[in-house]
């Protein structure tokens, strides 16, 4: 259970590390755009090789991007299963039993898991890259044109990075409870959906209530640190545009022309 | 004399969901550059009352005054919880930023410092309590007692005259406590900082310059750690036991060992011992 990458930061110094939080958030939108719009198996190359690049840029291990992508490895098979029998399609490629694999299927199941690979790999750069704290002031500055609108950036921001610096404790105080139930009888494993979701509620009521209390105590203490909101505070990473976020936008650009040349010019499945 | 930094006068204090004195006449002046130890059980006020130190709390009645400000106004609450930072017993559930570094700095961004300051502080709060080394790691990865001295740094860097430790070694294992209270204790000595160290722990209190126990919402005993602890029978019957040297040193004397009064480290303890030892061979 511990071993998610998305929201934990790498700390090394690299060029992807030192570019700015605003240009990074952007540039994974336009990467995510990149990869909705990939219309052919084709059009993945220009895709991969971007991510191979910013990957190597980032020196983050590509055993951190890989360890990213277990969590969603039955998502992972079911996307590939459930698309490779059950697609559509005129030509039969192969045939056993009720099971048939037709060209579209074979297609769509190849398409929507390298889609779901690349997507997650990509994204989890940006966390790997940005500490939580850069990243929602990153956040806070992209969204504050709309606090004019009312929209309580800081807050969200706020609220943002206490999630992300709560997400481990919290797993971890639920492994804790889980074998405090486990050890007096309690069974998460076995039994039909219903049985399962009934076992849960020994382990969420407990986890629930103390999450409130260290929201008490959380509140409390960053009062007593003259936690005031949004309004005449101070940053300690203060966002700069660079050369390289320049070069960062060039890049992105590129991968989306390339994108979509390939959609057009070439005609493949 | 030194100058007092907190002053309380006739404070009462009642929480809202409650018709009880939490708090009950307290009358306090607490010197800067002190060590004061709070002690009482469960329940007898001592949390109450550091909370009532830096505005956390208001008094129902009476007044608390840091560095002569009222925590009653609402204007000086900043300047309050600048001058007199506080920690507090869960480690995990004090710590805002997913970096070390972030987390120090956090105080900082909410009392406006200039981004060039900052890490200048930063590196000079972590030092001060042994962290620099561990600036870039993610809190969760730390013992209970480097988290302690991480929330210590994060209070540091706001340069505070007093520090408010509310059992902040109650969750920690024995060598987590220690490096605690080491931290604590030098900061004390070198940096003159005040410490309001609040714990059940009596040995944790053999070493403050002034002992405060608090029974049922009083102070009840307010003296030198010798002066405290002096008197086992008192101390029990509001609900503490003595540190383990006093123990000791009160089974031997009621066994008819002539020792003197006051022994409450090991130290002392095995001074008085050799001492006697010496004496007897010269008979």
């Amino acid at each position: 259970m511990r071993d998610f990458t998305l929201g934990q930061y790498y700390p090394v110094d690299s060029v992807v590390h030192r570019l700015d939080a605003r240009s990074k958030i952007l540039l994974t939108i336009a990467y995510i755009v990149a990869v909705f719009m990939a219309g052919n198996l084709i059009a993945y190359i220009p895709i991969l090789a971007f991510v191979l690049l910013a990957a190597r840029l980032s020196k983050v291990p590509g055993k951190m991007l890989i360890k990213g992508l277990r969590p969603l490895r039955i998502l992972l098979i079911f996307t590939f299963v459930l698309n490779l029998f059950f697609g559509a399609g005129e030509h039969i490629l192969f045939e056993l039993g009720p099971l048939t694999i037709r060209d579209e299927g074979l297609s769509n199941a190849i398409h929507f898991t390298l889609r779901l690979i690349f997507l997650v790999s990509g994204t989890s750069l940006l966390t790997l890259t940005t500490s939580p704290v850069v990243l929602t002031d990153g956040i806070e500055m992209l969204c504050s044109p709309l606090r004019r609108i009312g929209f309580p950036a800081h807050e969200m921001a706020m609220m943002m990075t206490i999630a992300l610096r709560f997400i481990p404790t919290l797993v971890e105080e639920a492994d804790k409870i889980m074998k405090a139930q486990s050890a007096r009888g309690a069974d998460f494993s076995s039994g039909n959906l219903k049985q399962r979701a009934t076992a849960m509620i020994p382990l969420l009521v407990p986890l629930f209530i103390s999450a409130f209390r260290r929201a008490g105590d959380l509140a409390m203490a960053m009062e007593s640190r003259c936690y005031h909101g949004g309004e005449g505070r101070t940053r300690l990473h203060v966002l700069r545009f660079q050369k390289i976020d320049f070069y960062a936008f060039v890049s992105v650009t590129l991968l989306i022309a390339a994108v979509v040349l390939s959609k057009n010019l070439i005609n493949l499945p | 004399m030194s100058e007092t930094i907190f002053s309380l006068r006739d404070v009462n204090y009642i929480y809202d969901h409650g018709d009880e004195y939490a708090l009950r006449e307290i009358n306090l002046d607490i010197n800067k550059g002190e060590f004061v130890a709070i002690l009482g059980h469960n329940g007898s006020g001592k949390s109450t009352l550091a909370k009532l130190l830096n505005g956390l709390f208001i008094p129902t009645d009476g007044t608390v005054l840091v560095n002569n400000m009222d925590t009653q106004e609402s204007k000086f609450i900043w300047d309050i919880r600048k001058c007199a930072g506080m920690v507090f017993q869960n480690p995990d559930n004090q710590i805002v930023a997913t970096i070390v570094r972030d987390d120090v700095a956090f105080g900082l961004e909410n009392i406006g410092i200039p981004t060039e300051e900052m890490p200048e502080r930063i590196d000079k709060a972590l030092k001060a309590v042994n962290m620099l080394e561990f600036i870039d790691s993610a809190p969760h990865m730390l013992s209970g007692g480097q988290k302690q001295r991480v929330a210590i740094a994060g209070i540091l860097a706001m340069l505070p005259e007093a520090l408010i430790l509310d059992e902040s070694t109650a969750m920690l294992d024995p060598s987590g406590r220690k490096e605690v209270l080491e931290t604590v204790k030098k900061l004390n000595r070198e940096n003159g900082i005040t410490v309001i160290w609040i714990t059940h722990f009596m040995q944790e209190a053999v070493e403050a310059d002034r002992v405060l126990v608090m029974n049922d919402g009083k102070i009840s005993l307010d003296g030198t750690p010798k002066q405290v602890f002096s008197d086992g029978r008192k101390i029990r019957s509001f609900g503490l036991d003595v540190p383990p040297m006093a123990r000791l040193s009160e089974e031997l004397i009621n066994r008819g060992i002539v020792l003197p009064n006051g022994i409450l480290t090991v130290d002392d303890m095995q001074r008085e011992v050799l001492k006697l030892w010496q004496s007897n061979l010269k008979m």
